[in-house]
């Protein structure tokens, strides 16, 4: 998917730049405000689908991830993960959602050239606790990555914070799938693990821009990718939840892109 | 959505999960062994110790070297596993 190996060539974005890539998250909250309220038992990933699609296109934006990648180019303008899903599900009109589902929904797109890339997990009606605890911790996770993304900071300071979240509760973590830089690309440099060790990795600056995205799982850390080249599973079959924000490094506390 | 970060072929297309936690794959099998265990090579080169599982052996399939097979791997230990189906 083209992200280089040598050393990493990371982009400062400009407050104007920034500003652009806000507007992109805005658009997308409104998304998953919309899918959110969307959900209810029967309703499909297709359906999901394409009301971000009318939201997108509304607000004169494009979708990121329809066409994107290869072997095949991602179909849909979500991706719609459900229960032992990690990522990257395929929404299909075929997909019913059922009570008790954990739901997670990842969703991107394009505002005059700028990326942002957000993702939610929620379950179907009351959830059992060791559920909502998943989730929650997911959540908090995300945050704590976040916080700390201050210049002067590393990369391995944001990959240990989440991991230590998931370690508080046991949860797996998931190794292979890593957050990112954002900006006129979806996917940039730098990768941002979900695990990592304090004090390593590159110096965060002030401009930068991530997309921030622990996926944590009830069981083990390992995953599994289904025959369809996208969907992501967990290994032992556990329930997995993901959060993700777009994320703007300031002189202070970091920006949220892609929140209200 | 997240970047892949790992590009090990091992993460694609070659396996499948059916409803208990096993991993199902294909392979062809190589060689037999006594008491009806099988080397089997998987599409991603690994070589895996199989045995006929209980179902092709009250029907009566056998199993040589060169046919396809379908194989149930536990996630547990990928390098036993257990014949399921004989391709055609």
């Amino acid at each position: 998917m083209g992200m280089p190996s040598r050393a990493a060539m990371v982009t400062i974005k400009r407050p104007d730049e920034i500003a652009q890539m806000r507007h992109a998250g805005l658009i997308l909250v409104d998304v998953l405000d919309a899918l959110r309220d969307a959900l209810r038992p029967g309703v499909t990933t297709g359906e999901l689908d394409r009301i971000a699609d009318d939201i997108i296109a509304r607000a004169g934006a494009v979708p990121s991830f329809k066409g994107y990648g290869a072997n095949p180019p991602f179909p849909g303008s979500i991706c719609a993960s459900i229960n032992d899903e990690v990522v990257h599900g395929i929404p299909s009109r075929k997909r019913h959602i059922r009570e008790g589902d954990v739901v997670s929904l990842d969703v991107g797109c394009i505002w005059q050239g700028w990326h942002a890339d957000c993702a939610r997990t929620w379950s179907l009606g009351p959830a059992p606790r060791p559920v909502q605890e998943l989730i929650d911790a997911t959540r908090r996770g995300m945050e704590a990555g976040i916080a700390a993304a201050r210049p002067g900071y590393r990369l391995g300071d944001v990959g240990a914070a989440i991991e230590a979240v998931a370690h508080e509760h046991g949860y797996g973590i998931v190794r292979p799938f890593v957050g990112h830089g954002i900006g006129q690309s979806m996917h940039e440099d730098p990768q941002v693990p979900n695990y990592g060790r304090s004090g390593t990795g590159l110096r965060i600056e002030a401009g930068m821009c991530f997309a921030i995205e622990p996926m944590f799982n009830l069981g083990r850390d390992d995953v599994v990718m289904l025959r369809d080249g996208w969907t992501v599973v967990t290994a032992d079959g556990s329930l997995s939840a993901h959060f993700e924000n777009t994320i703007a490094v300031t002189d202070g506390e970091p920006q949220v892109l892609t929140q209200p | 959505m997240c970047f892949q970060h790992q590009s090990d072929s091992s993460y694609e297309g070659a396996w499948r999960l059916p409803k208990k936690d096993a991993i199902e794959v294909e392979g062809e099998v190589v060689l037999p062994l006594p008491n009806a265990m099988f080397k089997v090579r998987l599409e991603n080169g690994h070589e895996v110790l199989a045995h006929i599982s209980g179902k092709l052996r009250q029907n009566f399939i056998r199993i040589l070297p060169g046919d396809t097979v379908r194989v149930e791997l536990s996630p547990y230990d990928l390098t036993r596993g257990r014949i399921t189906y004989r391709m055609r």
